[in-house]
């Protein structure tokens, strides 16, 4: 066995594991980190295959921010564990037997189609091709597709602001600058006139 | 054995199977769910990074550059529903979400 098949078998291994996790733990924040694992391992996966860019955009965009994102959603929850999980021995035959008679299909699929008959190609020599060659492709060919997609994203951005802002709350106490800058003399300054205020102290005295 | 395209196939459809499997498994637990969403998306890139290397084209990477893009525009979203849905019923247990039931 070559290191590289060995560090496949590991990182698939340690991936196939903690996506077992994933779905099984009792506790969601377990879960949301048993998945972070499963990324970092497919990460190493599509290291071994040459695909720098795509590993590292999977380690930062997933496990930096939609897991973050997860984490703190779990977090904030208040979540009845136990309520939520009831049913889970009720179906979990029936899920077991799901997911064997589709991993048997895909299996089925994929070996009489002769994909164990090819092998992995040789790599490129020169480190970093992986980026600069997605990178031409990505500005070139698929330059609309990639402009949709930041659109998206923005559109993303607005949704989620849009969808769980509420507005100010009316007790809060804050500073509006227009008003402070507009202000008048008037408004904070009043001049009253006190007749006699010597005589009044002298007349507490008596 | 040295390596070839059904292994990194096999692992995708394992991935997949598995997350199947947690869909049903986790049916009470939104949160639970859409992790499993993301697992699954996870297995078909795996797919595309695999299919890409052995044929030698880049259009399978550029697709997985826009998989995660979207993926990450709706997990965003779907955690903001999440959030809304838990302020407005103080639960996210998805028995609880009937009203479109006749």
């Amino acid at each position: 066995m070559t290191a590289i098949e060995l560090v496949f078998y590991l990182f698939s291994t340690v991936l196939t594991l903690s996506a077992l996790a994933v779905i099984t733990v009792r506790n969601a924040v377990y879960a949301a980190l048993f998945l972070v694992l499963a990324f970092f391992s497919s990460a190493a996966i599509w290291m071994l295959l040459e695909v720098e860019f795509l590993a590292i955009t999977l380690v930062l965009v997933y496990v930096g921010a939609v897991m973050v994102l997860f984490l703190f959603v779990v977090m904030m929850l208040d979540m009845n564990s136990e309520r939520v999980r009831e049913g889970f021995a009720r179906y979990l035959p029936v899920g077991i037997l799901v997911a064997l008679i589709m991993a048997g299909e895909l299996m089925f699929v994929i070996w009489t189609k002769g994909a164990e008959k090819l092998p992995l190609p040789p790599g490129q020599s020169d480190a970093g091709a992986n980026t600069a060659l997605l990178g031409e492709r990505l500005y070139t060919a698929y330059l609309y597709p990639f402009e949709i997609a930041a659109v998206i994203l923005l559109v993303g951005i607005v949704a989620a602001i849009a969808l769980t802002h509420t507005g100010r709350n009316p007790n809060t106490r804050y500073q509006d600058p227009s008003r402070q800058v507009s202000t008048r003399r008037e408004d904070r300054v009043r001049i009253v006139s006190m007749p006699g205020a010597g005589s009044k102290s002298a007349e507490e005295r008596s | 054995m040295s390596l070839t395209l059904a292994h990194f196939l096999a692992l995708g459809g394992i991935l997949f199977s598995l997350s199947v499997a947690g869909i049903f498994l986790n049916r009470k637990n939104i949160i639970i769910l859409l992790m499993a969403i993301e697992l699954m998306l996870l297995a078909v890139n795996m797919n595309f990074v695999a299919f890409s290397r052995f044929h030698g084209h880049l259009e399978g990477q550029v697709f997985v550059f826009f998989i995660l893009t979207v993926a990450a525009a709706e997990a965003a979203i779907g955690l903001a529903i999440l959030m809304v849905l838990f302020r407005n019923r103080n639960s996210i247990n998805v028995e609880d979400m009937d009203e479109l039931k006749g």
